[in-house]
C-alpha cells in the first residue's frame, strides 16, 4: 500500500514539481501515471523510491514512513521495491544471467538462491534460452525484459516503470505490457509513468494524470485523455 | 530485518569479491593509479628517511642527556660540617633524583682521563689540585637539569655550579628544528598523495556510476558499495610503501655496515638495524594504508551522497 498526504516537492533550484499530493494505491493495484513531460510525473515516482524526498507532508510505502526513514535503512526499502527504465540501464559487460544476478549479489543472497531465482524470473520473461547473451546481442524488447527480469527477482510487492516502453515499437511494447500485467496478477502492484495512448487506453486500468505538479484526474478505468 | 553489509556480516565470498573489483579499477585508470602509487612512494620515502634521522638524533640525546648533570662546587673555606648540611639541603631541593660526593682528587682523575692522549700535561697538577670537592647532582628528568642548577645556585658555601647547558640546549634545538621539518614535509605530502589517491578512486567511481546507480536501485547497502573502493585505495597505499621500506632497509643496512664502527669512536652511536628497520617499515605501511584509505573515503563520501 502506497500512501501520499498532502505531498509537496520544491527543488533546491526553487522548481517546485509537486503540490499538496494525496493518492491512495491499495495492494495489487495497477496504475498508470500520466501527464505532459514536466508534469511532476518522474519526481512522483522517485519520491516512492526514496530518489527523492517530499519538502513537506508524508509518504507511507507498507507501513514504512519514508519522510523518518533513517539513509541507512534506505537499502532496506529499495529491496522491496523493483524499478524498470526507458532505458534499461542494463551493465553492458555482463550476460543476462549475471545483469539479474547482480540485483541478488549486491545483496548478498546465496549462490544457490541466486541461481534459482534468476532463471524462475528469466522463465517468467521468456528469456531463459537468452541467459548467455550480452545485451548488445538482444533486442530493445528483449533487453527491457531483462531489466524487469532483474526488478522482480527479489520479489518486490511493488514494480515501478518508468515509461517502460519509451524505447520500444509498438509490437515490442505489447509483450512488455504482457509481462507486466502477469506480474500484476500475482499480486504485485505496479506503477507506471507512461506517453502510450493506445496501451492506456485498450489495457484499462487506474489513470492518475499529472498537470503542473498536481492530480488532476483519478479514474479507476481510465482512459489516456488529452485526444488531439 | 535483513542483513547489513557492513564489515562484520561480510561472507567471505563477498570480500573476494570486493577485493576483486578493487584491484580491477587500479588497472581500469592504470596512469592515474601509477600517480597515486608514486606519489605515496616518495612521500613515504622521505617520512622513512626522516624517521631513521630522527630515531637516531634521540637515542643520540638520550645518551647525552645522561651524562648530563650538575656540578655543585663547594666553597674551600666551608667546614665539614656545614659540607654535609649542604649534601641534606641539595637532597631536599625539588626535582633531584641523586646527589654523590665527589672529591677534587676524584674530580682530577675524571678530568685526566677524559682527555685521553693529551692527559700528561694535567699529571703535574696532581700535588696542587686546582678543583674543588664537589656534589655531582642528577635531575629526574634532563629538562630539569636547569631547573636544579638555579635551585643549587642559591645554597651557602657554594662557589659554583655548572651544567653542559650549552650542550644540551643545542642539541635540542636540532631534533626539534629535525622534527619540525620533517613533520611540515610529511603533511604537505600526505596531503598529496591523498589528494591523488581520492582523484584516481573518483575516476573509478566516475566509470562505474552506473553500476553503482543499479546497487542503489536494488537496495546494496552503502558499505557494500564503498567496499570496493576502500579496498582500492587500501592497495594504492600499500603498493606505494614497497618500494620505501626496501630502500630504508636496504640503505640503512649499508650504512650502518659503513659507518656505525667509525661514529661510535665519536661517542656517537647508531641504532642496531634490528629491531630499528622493521619498526620504521611498518610505521611506514601504516601511513600508506591510513593515506590510502582517508583518500578513498573522501572521495566516496561526496560520490555516493543521494
Amino acid at each position: 500500500m502506497i500512501e501520499m498526504n498532502n505531498v509537496t516537492k520544491t527543488y533546491k533550484n526553487g522548481v517546485n514539481a509537486l503540490n499538496n499530493i494525496d493518492i491512495l494505491i491499495e495492494k495489487g493495484e495497477f496504475v498508470y501515471v500520466v501527464g505532459p513531460s514536466g508534469a511532476g510525473k518522474s519526481t512522483f515516482i522517485k519520491m516512492i523510491y526514496r530518489e527523492e524526498k517530499p519538502s513537506d507532508g508524508s509518504i507511507t510505502i507498507h507501513g514504512t514512513d519514508l519522510t523518518t526513514l533513517k539513509e541507512k535503512h534506505v537499502p532496506h526499502l529499495r529491496r522491496k521495491i523493483g524499478v524498470v527504465f526507458q532505458d534499461f540501464k542494463l551493465l553492458p559487460r555482463l550476460s543476462v544471467f549475471e545483469n539479474v544476478a547482480f540485483a541478488l549479489e549486491v545483496i548478498e543472497e546465496s549462490r544457490d538462491v541466486i541461481r534459482k531465482r534468476v532463471m524462475e524470473v528469466l522463465d517468467i520473461v521468456k528469456l531463459k534460452n537468452k541467459a548467455r547473451f550480452l545485451p548488445d546481442e538482444l533486442s530493445g524488447g528483449e533487453q527491457q525484459r531483462v531489466s524487469i527480469a532483474r526488478a522482480i527477482v527479489n520479489y518486490p510487492r511493488v514494480v515501478i516503470a518508468d515509461e517502460p516502453t519509451g524505447n520500444l515499437d509498438p509490437d515490442t511494447s505489447w509483450e512488455i505490457m504482457e509481462i507486466l500485467e502477469n506480474i500484476n496478477r500475482n499480486g504485485t502492484t505496479i506503477l507506471m509513468a507512461t506517453h502510450n495512448r493506445e496501451i492506456v487506453n485498450a489495457i484499462k486500468k487506474r489513470v492518475i494524470a499529472i498537470e503542473a505538479g498536481r492530480i488532476v484526474r483519478d479514474e479507476t478505468r481510465g482512459t489516456y485523455g488529452y485526444e488531439k | 530485518m535483513m542483513k547489513q553489509g557492513g564489515p562484520t556480516a561480510m561472507k567471505s565470498r563477498t570480500l573476494v569479491r570486493h577485493g576483486k573489483e578493487g584491484m580491477k579499477n587500479i588497472g581500469r585508470n592504470g596512469w592515474m593509479s601509477f600517480a597515486s602509487i608514486s606519489a605515496v612512494t616518495i612521500m613515504l620515502l622521505v617520512v622513512g628517511v626522516f624517521l631513521l634521522l630522527i630515531m637516531n638524533m634521540n637515542h643520540f640525546m638520550s645518551s647525552v642527556e645522561e651524562d648530563v648533570e650538575v656540578r655543585v662546587y663547594i666553597d674551600v673555606t666551608a667546614s665539614d660540617q656545614e659540607q654535609e648540611e649542604l649534601e641534606e639541603e641539595l637532597k631536599q631541593l625539588e626535582n633531584v633524583d641523586s646527589v654523590t660526593y665527589l672529591s677534587k682528587d676524584e674530580g682530577l682523575d675524571q678530568l685526566i682521563n677524559s682527555l685521553g692522549d693529551n692527559s700528561e700535561a694535567f699529571e703535574s697538577l696532581r700535588d696542587e689540585n686546582p678543583l674543588n670537592d664537589a656534589f655531582i647532582l642528577q635531575a629526574t628528568s634532563p629538562q630539569l637539569t636547569e631547573n636544579v642548577a638555579e635551585q643549587a645556585q642559591e645554597l651557602p658555601n657554594i662557589e659554583r655550579v655548572d651544567f653542559g647547558e650549552q650542550v644540551v640546549e643545542q642539541l635540542f634545538n636540532v631534533t626539534n628544528i629535525l622534527r619540525i621539518i620533517g613533520v611540515v614535509l610529511v603533511l604537505g605530502l600526505m596531503f598529496t598523495a591523498m589528494f591523488l589517491i581520492s582523484n584516481t578512486i573518483k575516476l573509478t567511481i566516475v566509470a562505474r556510476q552506473k553500476e553503482i546507480q543499479i546497487m542503489k536501485l536494488v537496495g546494496a547497502a552503502n558499505g557494500f558499495i564503498r567496499w570496493p573502493f576502500f579496498i582500492e585505495g587500501l592497495l594504492l597505499g600499500v603498493a606505494g610503501s614497497v618500494i620505501p621500506i626496501a630502500v630504508m632497509t636496504g640503505g640503512y643496512h649499508y650504512l650502518y655496515d659503513a659507518y656505525a664502527d667509525r661514529l661510535s669512536l665519536n661517542f656517537a652511536e647508531m641504532l642496531p638495524v634490528f629491531p630499528l628497520t622493521l619498526q620504521v617499515s611498518l610505521v611506514l605501511l601504516g601511513i600508506g594504508i591510513l593515506v590510502g584509505i582517508w583518500g578513498s573515503i573522501t572521495s566516496v563520501r561526496k560520490f555516493l551522497k543521494v
